[in-house]
């Protein structure tokens, strides 16, 4: 940060790089929802894509505990902790994962190894994987149409384009547009008040100081919100893993014979809206002191949370929807 | 304004020197600290000078500055080499140092039940303001083993220090009424405000002046390239708002052919 | 492009699309070269590495005639050598043999450029890092010494390559190295001390 030259700035771009990558990922995530993207044919893609989520969420609390701040150590004893649930092998789990009987170096190192080594190689494997999974099927459109089965005389598909130069230069703007974002953060304000840096992580670990008020950085807290929303230490965590988890099925629980919102009726489309709203208001709850109304609100969201997708093999079924034109219905932006 | 309106304010106060004026001024003295502003600004060097003086001879007693160099002050607050060795570097310590105090830490964890903070990145942890209303809100309070405490941060161990710049005050709470969360009313002690009982060596304009250029001092060496951050921040941004415009337009050339 | 597919065959404005997408480019470039920057200039010794750099100092009264010393200044040898009339006597006689006698392309602080290449002769400071590939050369003071031959005047020999340098550091002819032995800036604050790393003595900083 002080020492080398220019450290600031690239300690900076990591940290608010991690959450952009966050930012990047729900939206991404959200598209395939909003699109059906996870339908078949494309269930594999999905189920390799929430691998890659899971890999990032462990490279980022692996990686925002090696700065070994006050928020770093506690942060790191309430996640391993959560393993201690776990019937039987609990608090074994929780020991060989630390190493030691707390957090303590051989923690830090051995999380070390597995931010800078392991899962980023782990990450760039199952992203590959992704991308093969995607050009088996092709990608989705809005439309939700399998444009593999128009195929002209060229044997292109007739509504297919080029990846390049339509789509580089398309993702060249997007990238632009980020990097914008992203150096308005990286410059002006880094800690992004206290989400993307927060304030307790200036003060180093100390075993003997909880922060008064502990908070996961802001792509856990929808989880976190979740965990304590529940008033019972082994059933909330598990609750907890279930919310993750219940995206991985998701490609099963949806029965809508069509893939995108734009021909779905007001069912599915209220049911994903409410879900965004569940998600983004967990989220907010999950920064707040566990106490009183957010503790309310938090259960409310979560039940709305999950009704999502318990609900979805239901509704999804008798829902109206009109019918998928043939071709891709392009609607150019200006 | 509001920081010459109590600096006006305290000024009165001292200048009437008894208590039972400032009594008169009812919950003027000190009844919003909580609203003080620290007001600091990293690029008024002057100030984070006088604040690093300020530091130097109060606070480097007991306080380091673990992670600054005092290299990187001289570089920082335009101090020739040979101003930094004369005003700012303690007796011993080379240009390439840290900022390191010279009490042993378990003396210090003896004397004061903890070792005093590192004082690095307190600005950052805490916040400036509340650095500054930390080191205004001290009151003297003879149950304490100190013989002070703080507003800010009851039951510090830290001894009023500034004491002998800002005189003494006495904190005067008054009863309230509450009703407590489970609904029963009871009985709250609440600050209600300051009255000086010793004047100090300086002024409560000049006191004020001083917290300031330490707290900016301060913020200053929590993150001692902010200033150089934002000034090169509006260039990136510019340049990447061209670069993204140019994309765009050549987007818009090549998405002519979709239709 | 076939007539019943997505892309059009309207006019295309050839012009203007290669000169944006030269644009963007060109932009593009800039940006990553600005942005390389900072990365490339993070390798650079840190603040801490500096302040190791720091001048370091010696005294110089415990060093016997013809004794050297080796201290660490930036992470490199330095030799010390207090040199006895006899050995400053060696350093004349053979200019013929030298590559620089007289030190014009080597280098060391201006008052290091004469034949004892020393601010006090007495004294000889070097950097012990041989100007060839590094090595660190051995000292060899006799003159005559076995394994250098009859006509050695006594100086330092380097183990690596066979590089010989004279009593000041001056590079003989049939060395692979070309330049003199570094001389590194130093001063005196006072008759005993010697400090390196700085030309003026009451100067604090880094040379």
């Amino acid at each position: 940060m002080r020492e080398v030259q220019w450290g600031w700035l690239i300690r900076y771009l990591h940290s608010t790089g991690a959450s952009v990558f966050f930012i990047v990922v729900y939206l991404h995530m959200f598209r395939s929802m909003l699109y059906g993207s996870y339908k078949a044919p494309r269930e594999l893609l999905w189920l390799i894509g929430m691998l890659v989520y899971f890999a990032l969420m462990a490279e980022a609390f692996f990686g925002y505990v090696l700065p070994w701040g006050n928020m770093s150590f506690w942060g790191a004893q309430v996640i391993v902790n959560l393993f201690g649930t776990i019937p039987v092998i609990g608090p074994d789990l929780v020991l060989w994962i630390r190493g030691d009987y707390g957090i303590a170096d051989a923690t830090l190192g051995r999380f070390f190894a597995l931010h800078v080594a392991a899962v980023p190689l782990a990450i760039l494997l199952l992203v590959a994987l992704h991308l093969v999974a995607l050009h088996q099927t092709g990608s989705n459109n809005p439309d939700g149409i399998e444009i593999k089965e128009r195929v002209g005389a060229d044997g292109h598909p007739l509504d297919g384009i080029p990846f390049h130069p339509y789509y580089t230069v398309k993702d060249i703007v997007g990238i632009g547009v980020m990097l914008v974002m992203l150096a308005i953060v990286v410059f002006f304000v880094p800690t992004f008040g206290g989400l993307f840096l927060e304030a307790p992580n200036f003060e180093p670990a100390n075993p003997l100081s909880t922060p008064e008020h502990i908070a996961p950085v802001w792509y856990f807290t929808p989880y976190y919100a979740m965990l304590r929303a529940v008033p019972d230490q082994r059933l909330g965590a598990l609750l907890m893993f279930l919310a993750v988890a219940l995206f991985v099925v998701l490609p099963w629980l949806d029965r809508s014979p069509v893939k995108s919102m734009r021909y779905r009726g007001m069912l599915s489309r209220g049911a994903l809206a409410l879900f965004a709203v569940c998600f983004i208001a967990l989220g907010y709850l999950g920064l707040q002191p566990a106490e009183g109304i957010y503790v309310i609100l938090a259960r409310i969201f979560a039940c709305g949370y999950f009704a999502f997708f318990l609900l979805m093999p239901w509704y999804s079924r008798i829902d109206k929807v009109k019918p998928v034109p043939e071709r891709v219905v392009f609607h150019a932006h200006d | 304004m509001r920081m010459i309106k109590r600096a006006l304010l305290l000024a009165c106060v001292l200048a009437s020197g008894t208590a039972a004026a400032a009594a008169e001024e009812g919950a003027g003295a000190g009844a919003d600290w909580l609203t003080w502003r620290a007001a600091d600004d990293v690029t008024n060097t002057a100030s984070v000078q006088r604040g690093a003086r300020n530091f130097m001879s109060y606070c480097l007693g007991c306080h380091a500055l673990k992670y600054e160099r005092y290299s990187r002050l001289g570089t920082d607050l335009d101090l020739t080499p040979e101003e930094l060795q004369k005003y700012l570097i303690a007796p011993g310590d080379k240009p390439g140092d840290y900022i390191l105090t010279t009490m042993p830490a378990s003396d210090a964890a003896t004397w004061f039940g903890k070792t005093p903070p590192d004082l690095s990145l307190m600005a950052r942890a805490r916040g400036a303001d509340y650095l500054y209303q930390f080191l205004k809100t001290f009151y003297v309070d003879s149950s304490k083993p100190t013989g002070a405490n703080n507003l800010r941060l009851d039951a510090t161990a830290m001894p009023a220090v500034l004491s002998e710049l800002e005189g003494l005050k006495r904190a005067v709470f008054k009863e309230q009424q509450e009703t407590g969360s489970d609904g029963k009313a009871m009985t709250v002690r609440v600050f209600d405000h300051f009255e000086q009982v010793a004047p100090g060596r300086l002024s409560a304009a000049q006191y004020d002046e001083f917290v300031h250029d330490t707290v900016n001092f301060l913020d200053y060496v929590s993150e001692p390239t902010q200033a150089a951050r934002r000034a090169l921040g509006i260039w990136v941004v510019l340049f990447l708002l061209v670069f993204t415009w140019l994309s765009w337009l050549l987007k818009q050339q090549y998405w002519k052919d979709v239709h | 492009m076939a007539g019943d597919g997505v892309i059009g065959d309207n006019q295309v404005d050839t012009s203007r699309r290669g000169f944006l997408t030269a644009a963007t480019a060109t932009t593009g470039a800039i940006g990553v070269a600005f942005a390389l920057v900072p990365f490339i200039s993070s390798w650079m010794p840190s603040e801490r590495a500096r302040a190791f750099g720091a001048p370091t100092e010696l005294d110089i009264s415990k060093l016997d005639p013809g004794q050297m010393v080796i201290v660490f200044w930036r992470k490199q040898p330095i030799f010390v050598v207090r040199r006895t009339p006899a050995m400053l006597a060696s350093l004349a006689g053979h200019d013929d043999r030298l590559k620089d006698p007289t030190s014009d392309n080597s280098n060391q602080p201006p008052y290091a450029k004469n034949v004892q290449r020393s601010r006090n002769p007495e004294y000889l400071v070097l950097i012990g890092v041989c100007t060839h590939l590094g090595c660190m050369p051995k000292a060899r003071f006799e003159a005559g010494f076995p394994e250098l031959g009859a006509d050695w005047p006594g100086g330092f020999f380097c183990p690596c390559h066979g590089s010989r340098f004279d009593l000041s550091g001056r590079v003989f002819d049939g060395s692979p190295a070309s330049l003199n032995l570094v001389v590194p800036p130093y001063a005196y604050p006072n008759a005993h001390t010697l400090v390196i790393g700085v030309n003026d003595a009451n100067q604090k900083g880094v040379a």
